[in-house]
């Protein structure tokens, strides 16, 4: 009962008997899971947006070393979306030993931004003194802000390296299809669209110009 | 039924989803992944919410109409909420708080959608199971996860939190406005677990719908029952994402020390409390933007089993199909864009709450238009007064009751006076919460025969339904003049309250909870009849002992475990093709061809 067995699929139709969208199951599922997840981000957001205009909002992140290491953290997991472009794209082809590499270079680029963010807080926090209840900035909403939206973003990160690395094995044993690695695929891509809200909203609008 | 050769595409497409039959009870009946074990499971689990919400509702009618009268087995269960058996207000408010929360969330989501849209939306769709059989197993035991932590919270220190069922802060936020105690974060964490549960279910429901159709069912054929449930999963996906994200919030709020829900200067007990920067309103709008969906989550499949057991009865094809496609598809997507007017007083710009107005008057359009169809599909058809058919009028009727008094409370002006009345009590409990149960029963009771191979006894029936209907308008009809008093609402007593007692309130409080007790105890009536018609019911082995029309009155009763038997269903007309003429029999089902119906040589051709 492997769902969404793509070699099965039925020509796109709208009359029964076949996927209207031409998708196996587990790729729509998972759009309609993006689609859900995003809403809750976009809740967040709004969260965000909100207590930001009605308060006095600080822009304490200076350009080193806030943005210098936020934009390091950028490219570590837009390069992650870049091997994970190439893992589907080796699965397509049938090059399972290669697509499955590249799946695990996903994985420890994911890994890699996890640890940097990790540090990130870590400095924030012994260093800056800025917790989720009180910063020495202003308003104390902005610590609250802060951890909650790249906090919630950063488990997205840790769920997906876990994903991942349950797709690359199971890929590997034949298991699983190529379909499941592009599936993965998806939800990594969100993740990091996710990310390219969060960086310039979080981060680069918390700078003051100088 | 009529088959047809599969072609090798489809028959290996329906293969996917087949799953052998489990032998051992644990996998059979606990850790299933049949999407019929699942949806009796959430059914089951529906009913013990059911009556623990009812059980809750008597206790807040008991405190109103009787302040200090003691219970003592109350007193030995909850020494604290009620010392030596007398309620406090503030067990009062907790009762209140759970008895919402139970209901809303525990039965009108859970029943409609997880029970019947999981045990009928595959059948009458022809698939052998959901598209995601396991993930429909995690839904459930997930969402009992959630039971369990609503629960828990009446046995916690501090027992159960009082801040409604919308949990709005800034008591719900601040542990140091009620008792002490977790029973608002194990609230919050139900309703979280819940959202997770509830929109893995939705995105289920939405694919199945989509990818598992038979051949021949195009979406335009689909039993109304089917649509509602994918109207209603789509709003459970993009509502319950946002309810999370409140709900996470919040959890920061009471937990860690954030405060995104409560304002500067709120003074708790002669303290100043060190909170700064946030805003309840904002609560309001993330709450609401889920909550007024959910209305429609809770109403939603039982406009789909009123249309459908209407039309079956009625013995005519439903009025308008296409018209009522449309307007469930209108109310769903209005649903998302009128939750201001839960806040008409919250302090939101009187501009936005115009907007949020006309927005709200536009949904009784489409309101209006099922209204008039369903009389349409009932007019001049041979009506066959089934306990079914009862409880579908019944729907129409607690529709349209409870409707009019939203047109009241959708306009600014009067909602400034109706807000927080029983008004508004009275309201959202005819049309969410009654009718909501009424297509419940009416669901149960037509789909009973199918569920579990025997009858229920319909005289018994037909007694409780007088009884219920009569029974909660005796409720719900004298709640809307407390509201016009104004009587507000969640007040634990009005013995103190000189303008009330001088209008009738505590006479008419002591009539409606004489009727809600009559009510509750005639709920046993049916219980009664559900447990020994299953297990001592007139047997019923017929495939179609309504003469309906849709594919799952095509398979035995019970179905088997694999719903079509290994067969490809085929699919050749709507679903709703009574009264036909020349035909042999005077409905077609959705599986027969025109041979089937007419015999040789086909008159005419049927048209969807």
């Amino acid at each position: 009962m492997s769902e969404g067995h793509a070699a099965t699929m039925a020509a796109p139709t709208w009359q029964g008997g076949g996927s209207p969208v031409a998708v196996g199951h587990k790729k729509l599922g998972m759009w309609l899971f993006i689609v859900s997840d995003s809403l809750t981000f976009s809740a967040l957001l709004l969260t965000y947006s909100y207590v930001r205009v009605a308060n006095d909002w600080p822009t304490p992140f200076h350009f080193f070393p806030s943005i210098v290491f936020s934009t390091i953290m950028t490219l570590v997991l837009l390069t992650s979306s870049l091997t994970m472009v190439y893992a589907v794209s080796a699965a397509h082809h049938g090059a399972r030993r290669k697509a499955v590499k590249w799946i695990w270079a996903t994985a420890f680029f994911g890994t890699a931004f996890v640890v940097l963010h990790g540090y990130e807080w870590m400095h924030l926090m012994v260093d800056e003194g800025m917790y989720p209840w009180a910063n020495e900035y202003g308003t104390p909403l902005f610590g609250g802000t802060f951890f909650l939206i790249t906090g919630l973003h950063m488990f997205h990160v840790i769920t997906g390296v876990a994903y991942l690395g349950i797709v690359a094995l199971g890929y590997r044993r034949g298991k699983w299809l190529p379909e499941d690695v592009e599936v993965a695929g998806l939800y990594w891509h969100f993740v990091d669209l996710v990310w390219m809200f969060v960086f310039p909203l979080i981060y680069l609008l918390s700078t003051s110009v100088e | 039924m009529t088959e047809v050769q599969p072609s090798k595409e489809v028959a290996e497409y329906t293969e996917v989803h087949r799953h052998p039959e489990p032998k051992s009870f644990l996998w059979k009946y606990i850790f299933s992944v049949d999407h019929k074990v699942i949806g009796i499971q959430y059914l089951l689990l529906a009913v013990v919410a059911v009556f623990v919400g009812m059980a809750l509702s008597l206790l807040v009618r008991l405190r109103l109409v009787c302040p200090e009268c003691s219970y003592p087995l109350l007193g030995q269960f909850f020494p604290v909420g009620a010392p030596e058996g007398v309620m406090t207000p503030e067990f009062y408010l907790a009762m209140l708080t759970m008895h919402g929360t139970v209901m809303v969330f525990m039965v009108l989501t859970t029943a409609p959608q997880g029970g019947f849209g999981n045990y009928f939306l595959p059948i009458q769709i022809g698939a052998a199971d959901m598209a995601f059989p396991r993930l429909n197993m995690l839904s459930f035991w997930t969402t009992f996860v959630s039971f369990l932590l609503l629960m828990a919270a009446f046995v916690v220190e501090g027992g159960a939190p009082m801040s409604g069922w919308t949990g709005y802060p800034p008591l719900s936020a601040l542990p140091e406005a009620t008792l002490p105690g977790i029973g608002q974060d194990l609230w919050l964490a139900s309703i979280a677990v819940f959202c997770i549960a509830s929109l893995l279910g939705a995105l289920n429901f939405i694919v199945t719908t989509l990818d598992l159709r038979a051949k021949g069912l195009t979406m335009m054929r689909m039993p109304l029952t089917c649509w509602t449930w994918f109207v209603t999963a789509i709003l459970g996906l993009l509502a319950f994402g946002v309810l999370l994200a409140a709900g996470v919030l919040l959890l920061m709020d009471r937990n860690v020390g954030t405060s995104f829900f409560v304002p500067a200067g709120l003074v708790v007990s002669d303290k100043v409390i060190d909170h700064s920067g946030g805003s309840p309103i904002l609560w309001q709008h993330l709450f609401w933007f889920f909550g007024h969906p959910e209305v429609y989550i809770a109403i939603l499949p039982g406009m789909g089993v009123t249309s459908h057991v209407l039309s079956t009865f009625a013995r005519k094809t439903v009025f308008g199909y296409r018209a009522m496609v449309y307007a469930i598809a209108a109310i769903g997507g209005l649903g998302f864009v009128v939750w201001g007017h839960h806040m008409f007083v919250s302090g939101m710009s009187p501009y936005s709450a115009f907007v949020f107005s006309v927005l709200t008057m536009c949904i009784g359009v489409p309101s209006a238009i099922k209204t008039f169809n369903w009389i349409g599909t009932m007019w001049g058809g041979k009506i066959r007064f089934t306990s079914p058919m009862l409880f579908s009028i019944g729907f129409v009727s607690l529709f349209v009751s409870g409707g009019l008094s939203g047109i009241f409370l959708g306009q600014p002006t009067i909602d400034l006076y109706f807000h927080d009345t029983y008004f508004v009590v009275a309201h959202f409990h005819l049309i969410m919460g009654v009718a909501a149960i009424f297509g419940m029963f009416a669901g149960l009771t037509f789909w009973f025969p199918k569920m579990f191979g025997k009858m229920m006894n319909e005289p018994l029936n037909k007694i409780h339904f007088w009884i219920t209907f009569i029974g909660v308008y005796a409720i719900f009809g004298p709640m809307h003049y407390l509201g016009m008093l104004p009587h507000p609402r969640r007040y634990a007593e009005i013995t103190s309250v000189d303008y009330l007692g001088a209008t009738g309130a505590a006479e008419l409080h002591m009539f409606i909870t004489v009727a809600a007790v009559l009510t509750v105890l005639a709920q046993f009536i049916f219980l009664y009849n559900f447990v020994k018609s299953i297990f001592a019911g007139k047997e019923c082995r017929e495939e179609n002992p309504w003469e309906a029309t849709t594919l799952e009155w095509a398979i035995p009763s019970p179905p088997p475990h694999d719903n079509f038997a290994g067969k490809v269903p085929h699919v050749y007309r709507g679903a709703y093709d009574f009264a036909l003429r020349g035909a042999k029999r005077d409905f077609a089902m959705q599986c027969n061809d025109d041979k089937a119906v007419y015999g040789e040589p086909a008159p005419q051709t049927s048209g969807d």
